[in-house]
């Protein structure tokens, strides 16, 4: 039992614990909170995987522009409890049964490819930011540039839709 | 050290947990964090993988996969303000105005 | 050779006659479409005779005569072509059908004047010349049947001539339905002789079945099954036991039809091709006594059937049943030229008597019911003279021509050694006994409507003779009833008989004598059996005078006394009752409950409507992933993420559904 391993077991149970949080959370905020420990526990994965970039990305970005976010749309609207309305009855059993479908197909296709998946990962020695940033901005320029014209609408998008109407 | 395995196994767990809120949450704002959800999951198989391949492939990726999810999450709460607006409650059972 | 050349000109001419007035002859007066229609049969039987004043300057070698028009089904080996054939039956036939029918159009212009649908009648009455010279004169079997289904067809249209009567058009159906189960007979038997020879042209046919050797008596090979399946034909279309029933309601028809169709030629068909195949028949004696003993049967038991009933047509119909029983037991015996001679005989006498019946039903204006008439000698002088005639021919009196040809035909039976020694003696015996019978009921037929006292009403009914156009035709026929059998004749006295020994290269087997056997005769009996017959000819005419003229009530007090024998004779045995139980009705029963309640509906409706149902469920079905709610969209996306992952993933995939199974 290395370090490494109880470190990654820790975090692992604190992502699950925060996922498991978010469905029996009966009030949108705390669901919203949960969320923000799994990011976090997230991110720690991400160090232990040897990708600070990304950790310090996903802490920056996702818990503290995008969590937010919906945190201020959770007040903004006044989210109360959930009311308990059961009117899918697709939603119900057969729902649950197919999740579990799902996540068992997925995880037999893992089980079962033997390529590269038992391979150990090896930790230290990974790319520096600036081999990452040379990465986005030579191979994968054309993405990058998409991506910030994606933002660009995006944002005039949610301006436009969220107006209150005039008068 | 960990095996990739685990890793795998873990981002797994987390989109089924996913699809689970997905189905079950009756609150959009809830539905819209399970999305959330599942796309962090594939990140993380996403930095899995590039870590065990040796690339920096996977890791470029996540940056993509968090920009679309933040562009993603933008409008979608912009639309979801409309949409409490206009039928005065979050439950996603009650937008149900193509029901016959 | 004009017209051996362009042998179709004969047939075509009452086709065309047919299509003028059928398509045109709608708003014609009378006159015109008389002419269009006498004028086609008359050309035609011009052509026919030109044909046969040609036939006579060929040389034997020529004979049979056949000339190939077009290809009509051509695959493989098998050809049958529109090809048209003369040999001497031809002649006979084709003389008969197209001179006969020519008279009986002339009859017909005066005896329908005053009907409705005139140039139906006449269209109809040109089409069946058509088919049936088509019928005569065919090479082939294929070309044959065309002829046998289209005078089939044209029985129909005439029959139920009166089509707004219901007892009417049941006939024509009844003929036609009767008609077709022994056509299928005759199908049956076409196709097994195309299997066994690969041809069905009558030249090529008869040439491959002469080597062949008789097959043995009760051994139902070939030859055998296939002349049963064409003689079931020929017991459909001429009337024999059992599919006799169409005729007797055949009368509902006009008298023309009765005299042209069902006496003269349709119903002859049947002899014809028994006495064509006669190369395959007399390699089948098992075939050969069948067709004896139906027709002898046939004969007897129509003549016990006419010795009661009251309509005059309906005595004439049970007589032409009765009549062509003679005709197959003729060629059922092996002689086939005295069949055809008494085919050609009956048809003077049996146009005649019908004709001049229509003569009196017309006088007597419309009535048919021989026990409402009495007493017409007098009135209608020329219908009496000729009737009576037509009656001395049918009844076999010398010198008339139906005295020669049924003592052909009895002399043959009585020598005939077919099916045991004794048979002949059996079938000559039922002969005589019928020929006492038809002289009997034909006499009273005669009594019963010309002598005697009036029993109609004179103030309603004005007994006025026919029309010239009517007694011409009649006069015609007399003559050819009394002339026609003495052709015949010279055989009393040692010479040839000179029908027969026309016919004779038809008939004669070129491998060997014995269909010579049969007509060679012992002429030592000749003049014993014919005097027989005379003597049973005059009694039963005497027996008829005695109780019709001389005891009227003795008929009443005979039928009261014999009341179960006379109720069984007057309702024809209950024969058509028996088979509308028999048949029809369980017929009925099955195509109602079976074919329609279950098969059409219940099977064929309900796979169809069974399909739109079924849809309409998968519909209401897949309709509910439309639901509206959101939620279950989430759920439904779900289920197609499974299904993406499975498709992409399916090797990995595929064990999991195993073990799960």
């Amino acid at each position: 039992m290395t370090a490494p391993l109880i470190i990654f077991f820790v975090l692992a149970a604190l992502a699950v614990g925060g996922a498991l949080s978010l469905i029996f959370q009966k009030h949108p905020i705390h669901s919203a909170l949960s969320l923000i420990v799994v990011m976090v526990a997230l991110a720690g994965l991400y160090l232990l995987l040897g990708a600070e970039f990304v950790a310090a990305v996903q802490i920056i970005v996702y818990g503290g522009a995008i969590m937010v976010l919906f945190v201020f749309v959770i007040m903004l609207l006044n989210a109360g409890i959930e009311e308990h309305t059961n009117i899918s009855r697709i939603a119900g059993f057969p729902g649950l049964l197919l999740a579990f479908v799902l996540t068992g197909f997925i995880a037999a296709t893992i089980a079962r490819s033997t390529d590269t998946v038992q391979a150990a990962a090896q930790p230290g020695n990974m790319a520096s930011t600036r081999d990452l940033s040379n990465m986005i901005f030579r191979d994968f320029v054309y993405p990058f540039e998409l991506t910030s014209f994606l933002i660009l609408v995006a944002v005039l998008g949610a301006i436009v839709l969220a107006q209150r109407e005039k008068a | 050290m960990i095996p990739t395995n685990y890793y795998i196994v873990l981002s797994a767990i987390l989109f089924g947990l996913g699809v689970l809120a997905f189905i079950f949450k009756r609150n959009i704002i809830s539905i819209f964090m399970s999305i959330e959800l599942m796309l962090n999951a594939v990140n993380l198989a996403f930095v899995a993988f590039s870590q065990a391949m040796h690339k920096l492939d996977g890791q470029v990726f996540v940056l993509f996969v968090i920009v679309v999810a933040a562009a993603e999450a933008a409008v979608g709460l912009a639309i979801i303000i409309l949409t409490a607006r206009n039928r005065q409650s979050l439950n996603v059972e009650r937008v149900d105005l193509l029901k016959l | 050779m004009p017209i051996l050349e362009h042998l179709w000109i004969i047939p075509l001419l009452p086709l065309l006659g047919a299509t003028v007035n059928g398509l045109f002859g709608r708003t014609w007066p009378n006159k015109i479409v008389n002419s269009v229609a006498i004028g086609a049969t008359g050309l035609s039987f011009l052509a026919a005779l030109e044909a046969v004043r040609e036939f006579f300057l060929l040389s034997p070698e020529q004979i049979p005569w056949v000339k190939q028009y077009f290809s009509w089904i051509e695959t493989g080996n098998f050809r049958a072509g529109f090809d048209l054939q003369v040999d001497q039956l031809t002649v006979v036939m084709l003389l008969v059908v197209t001179g006969v029918g020519w008279l009986i159009h002339i009859y017909s212009t005066g005896y329908m004047a005053h009907e409705g649908g005139y140039y139906r009648f006449f269209a109809y009455l040109n089409l069946f010349m058509f088919f049936m010279l088509i019928l005569v004169l065919a090479a082939n079997y294929v070309l044959l049947f065309v002829g046998w289904e289209g005078v089939g067809l044209a029985s129909y249209l005439l029959i139920g001539f009166y089509f707004l009567r219901k007892s009417a058009a049941d006939a024509g159906k009844k003929a036609f339905i009767v008609n077709r189960i022994g056509d299928f007979g005759f199908m049956l038997g076409m196709f097994l002789l195309f299997r066994t020879f690969g041809t069905l042209d009558f030249v090529k046919l008869f040439d491959k079945a002469t080597p062949l050797s008789a097959e043995a008596m009760g051994h139902l090979g070939t030859l055998t099954v296939a002349c049963l399946l064409l003689f079931m034909g020929a017991a459909g279309k001429s009337a024999q036991i059992p599919l006799y029933v169409w005729l007797p309601d055949a009368m509902e028809g006009p008298t023309p039809v009765s005299a042209l169709i069902h006496a003269a030629t349709m119903v002859t068909a049947g002899v014809y091709v028994v006495a064509r195949s006669h190369v395959l028949f007399m390699r089948a004696p098992t075939a050969m006594l069948v067709v004896a003993v139906v027709g002898c049967a046939t004969a007897l038991f129509a003549a016990t059937i006419g010795l009661v009933q009251t309509d005059i047509k309906k005595v004439l119909a049970y007589s032409t049943v009765s009549q062509l029983g003679y005709m197959f037991l003729a060629c059922g015996v092996g002689a086939f030229s005295a069949g055809i001679f008494h085919l050609m005989t009956h048809a003077f006498f049996k146009a005649l008597l019908f004709l001049a019946a229509g003569s009196v039903i017309h006088a007597m204006g419309g009535e048919q019911n021989m026990l409402h008439m009495g007493g017409l000698s007098k009135k209608i002088k020329w219908t009496y003279v000729t009737m009576l005639t037509g009656t001395l021919a049918i009844a076999g009196i010398p010198p008339l021509a139906g005295f020669f040809s049924k003592d052909s035909i009895l002399l043959n039976a009585y020598q005939s050694e077919n099916g045991g020694p004794n048979v002949g003696h059996i079938l000559y015996a039922a002969g005589l006994f019928t020929a006492l019978l038809t002289s009997f009921y034909m006499f009273r037929l005669i009594f019963l409507t010309f002598f005697g006292k009036e029993r109609y009403d004179e103030h309603h009914v004005h007994v006025h003779e026919s029309p010239k156009s009517m007694l011409v035709p009649l006069a015609i026929l007399a003559v050819l009833s009394i002339v026609g059998g003495w052709l015949a004749a010279p055989a009393f006295w040692g010479q040839p008989d000179y029908f027969a020994k026309f016919l004779e290269p038809v008939f004669a087997a070129p491998g060997g004598a014995e269909a010579n056997t049969a007509e060679a005769v012992a002429h030592a009996l000749e003049w014993p059996l014919a005097a027989v017959a005379f003597i049973t000819a005059l009694l039963g005419g005497f027996a008829a005078y005695w109780l019709y003229l001389k005891q009227p009530s003795k008929p009443d007090r005979l039928a009261k006394s014999f009341g179960g024998a006379y109720q069984t004779l007057l309702h024809k045995y209950y024969v058509d009752e028996l088979y509308a139980a028999t048949i029809v009705r369980p017929l009925m029963w099955l195509s109602t409950n079976v074919f329609w309640k279950a098969v059409d509906v219940s099977i064929i409706d309900g796979a169809v409507n069974g399909i739109a149902e079924g849809i309409t469920v998968v519909g209401d079905g897949t309709r509910r992933t439309q639901s509206g709610n959101t939620r279950s969209y989430a759920v439904w996306v779900v289920v197609g993420a499974i299904v993406i992952v499975a498709v992409i993933f399916w090797p990995h995939v595929r064990p999991i559904l195993g073990v799960a199974r």
